[in-house]
């Protein structure tokens, strides 16, 4: 049967091959060496300086500023959705008596997920609006007047609205995955525990959670992942790269992006891009070692 | 993955009917139920309720928006979506929008079907080595390639690409979208037999034929999946049009979510919101409309990716 089939492989992976090594792989390669450059703009001269980018980002202060944030939503992003999207993957399906209503909820809660992302941050910079927005306005009608604030230039705060937002989008996303990695669990595993008297919670972390732990593991490295960017929703919801607020929640891909396309600093802006890279990869391994166990087979 | 995993995903029946034989106070469980029911309602109202007040919002009056942000429009401003369509030129984005759209999906599926059919169906010497050269795309920042890529597609001009085109674009969403669509094909048509191909050999048809009208075919639950899934991508796409179709060299040929990022901005200089509002849900809609009719392909695409990922 493959006798002649390099006629059709070849013209068939042509296109994809093509596509993917010039728009793809050529600008990534490039980046590299474009991080080993002091280029500073337009001109086609590329002055090679060796190392020195990755050096002086050593001692660079902002972008240590912007690491630290990466690091924060690194340890809460992660944690938050997916302590949330268990617990609703999990009142879904052993909430007794069948959930009402199950169908509505999963359209409503994957929905921000589809929504486009400049959207969400401009819906959202709305509900944060100080004085008409709807945060404060809830805040103030419950009595909450001293809670209420500036949320997307407060300092202490802002990042954390940001990653509220986030949040809020990605739960039902990743409820989706838990409910089901959760419903091709055997129901017969849960009847063998109920009549060994196991309550909800007994079932939930003795059979449920070790069965979906690929899917946990799945989520822990997505969000990890999106933890290191977070640059659009920043600047979306900040109202642009260089905002009060957009400064004040400046991650390390917003930080690559205003050395590039506001400093015109290619060459440091291409080294923090692949410093990034490196970290993103490094966690993804990292995570898939460490939560690397036994697969149950069912 | 099987083919099993488009199938629309079920609700747990069994789980409800265990619950029959759980020895428990009834009580205990109708509390179970009422906290149950008390939380899913109000995350669900957390997530309605901004896209309502946004709804809302697109009909009332400037003057409205600001004084009272929390009222139902006196009467219903329509002309706030005439002026976002024609003043604010989201129409024109929109058609942009629909034009790029036009080309990438079709590229996207028929590039990423006819690599991930061989990648998948065929030994030869370099296929794991493409296929995770393929599969590590998946992991490649964005952000980092913007630079050099803004500098290429510039350079590619003498070819017919350039900045600020439709065509430039239209192969750079087909190039960034290659690593799911093909992940995602690519296990998709490990699962069908292989006999198909060998049978449809014997009755003397080419390599070409059995692609086409054997393969295809049995492929459209996942090419429908991807379809979905890749039209939501590339219609939320922004950081690439944001570099590739710079405003400066051509203020027509904006996408919808670039051009909407620009009205937000600007709309605190002009400040009509009601327009702005009424773009954001004209921007929505489609997105809309393709969630609520394929919300269950999708999932069950979705998840099938994510969870064999």
């Amino acid at each position: 049967m493959h006798y002649h089939k390099y006629r059709l492989i070849v013209p068939f992976l042509m296109p994809a091959v093509l596509l993917y090594g010039i728009f793809v792989i050529w600008p990534y390669a490039q980046a590299i060496y474009i991080s080993l450059t002091s280029w500073r703009g337009y001109s086609n001269n590329k002055p090679f300086v060796g190392l020195d980018n990755y050096r002086n980002l050593w001692e660079d202060e902002r972008l240590r500023e912007g690491l630290t944030r990466n690091g924060q939503l690194l340890i809460v992003l992660p944690l938050v959705t997916i302590a949330i999207a268990l617990t609703f993957a999990a009142l879904f399906t052993q909430g007794g008596q069948s959930v009402r209503g199950a169908g509505f909820y999963r359209i409503v809660f994957f929905f921000p997920q589809v929504i486009p992302v400049v959207i969400v941050g401009i819906l959202w910079s709305y509900v944060y609006q100080p004085n008409a927005g709807l945060l404060n306005g809830v805040l103030r009608n419950i009595g909450l007047d001293g809670a209420t604030r500036s949320w997307l230039t407060d300092p202490t705060m802002v990042l954390w609205a940001v990653a509220a937002v986030a949040v809020w989008s990605s739960v039902g996303f990743y409820m989706v995955i838990f409910l089901a990695s959760m419903q091709s669990i055997p129901t017969s595993f849960y009847e063998a525990a109920i009549l060994d008297g196991a309550g909800r919670w007994r079932s939930f972390k003795d059979i449920t959670f070790p069965l979906i732990w690929e899917s946990v593991r799945t989520a822990l490295i997505y969000l990890a992942i999106a933890a290191l960017d977070f640059f659009i929703l920043v600047a979306v919801l900040a109202g642009g790269t260089t905002t009060m607020g957009a400064r004040r929640a400046e991650v390390a891909a917003l930080y690559l992006y205003n050395r590039a396309f506001e400093d015109n600093r290619w060459g440091i802006a291409s080294a923090i891009g692949v410093l990034l890279l490196v970290l993103t990869l490094l966690l993804s391994v990292g995570i898939m070692r460490v939560t690397r166990r036994e697969t149950y087979e069912f | 993955m099987s083919a099993e995993a488009f199938r629309p995903i079920q609700e747990t029946r069994p789980v409800a009917e265990i619950s029959a034989v759980r020895r428990r106070p009834r009580t205990v469980d109708a509390v179970a139920v009422w906290v149950t029911q008390a939380m899913l309602g109000i995350w669900a109202l957390l997530v309605i309720f901004p896209f309502v007040w946004m709804i809302m919002t697109s009909l009332k009056t400037d003057g409205e928006i600001i004084a009272s942000p929390w009222e139902l429009p006196s009467a219903l401003q329509w002309d706030n979506f005439a002026r976002a369509w024609t003043d604010a030129r989201i129409g024109r984005f929109f058609v942009n929008t629909i034009i790029v759209l036009a080309g990438s999906l079709t590229g996207t599926l028929l590039v990423s079907a006819m690599a991930a059919y061989v990648l998948a169906r065929f030994v030869f010497p370099g296929r794991q080595f493409i296929y995770f050269a393929f599969a590590a795309g998946l992991m490649f920042p964005v952000y980092l390639a913007l630079v050099p890529l803004y500098f290429l597609v510039d350079d590619l001009d003498r070819f017919g690409l350039g900045l600020a085109t439709y065509q430039s674009l239209i192969l750079v969403y087909i190039a960034y979208s290659l690593p799911f669509t093909i992940f995602f094909l690519t296990a998709f048509f490990k699962t069908l037999p292989s006999e198909l191909g060998e049978a449809a050999i014997l009755d003397g048809a080419s390599h070409y034929q059995i692609f086409f009208q054997v393969m295809l075919p049995l492929a459209k639950p996942g090419l429908i999946a991807m379809g979905i899934f890749n039209f939501l991508g590339q219609w939320n796409q922004f950081l690439l049009p944001l570099v590739l179709m710079p405003e400066t060299l051509d203020p027509d040929k904006l996408m919808l979510s670039q051009g909407l990022y620009f009205l937000s901005i600007q709309g605190t200089y002009d400040s009509d919101y009601s327009a702005l509002f009424a773009a954001m849900v004209i921007t929505m809609i489609p997105t809309l409309i393709v969630y609520i009719l394929f919300q269950r392909r999708l999932e069950a695409g979705l998840t099938a990716g994510a969870l064999k990922g």
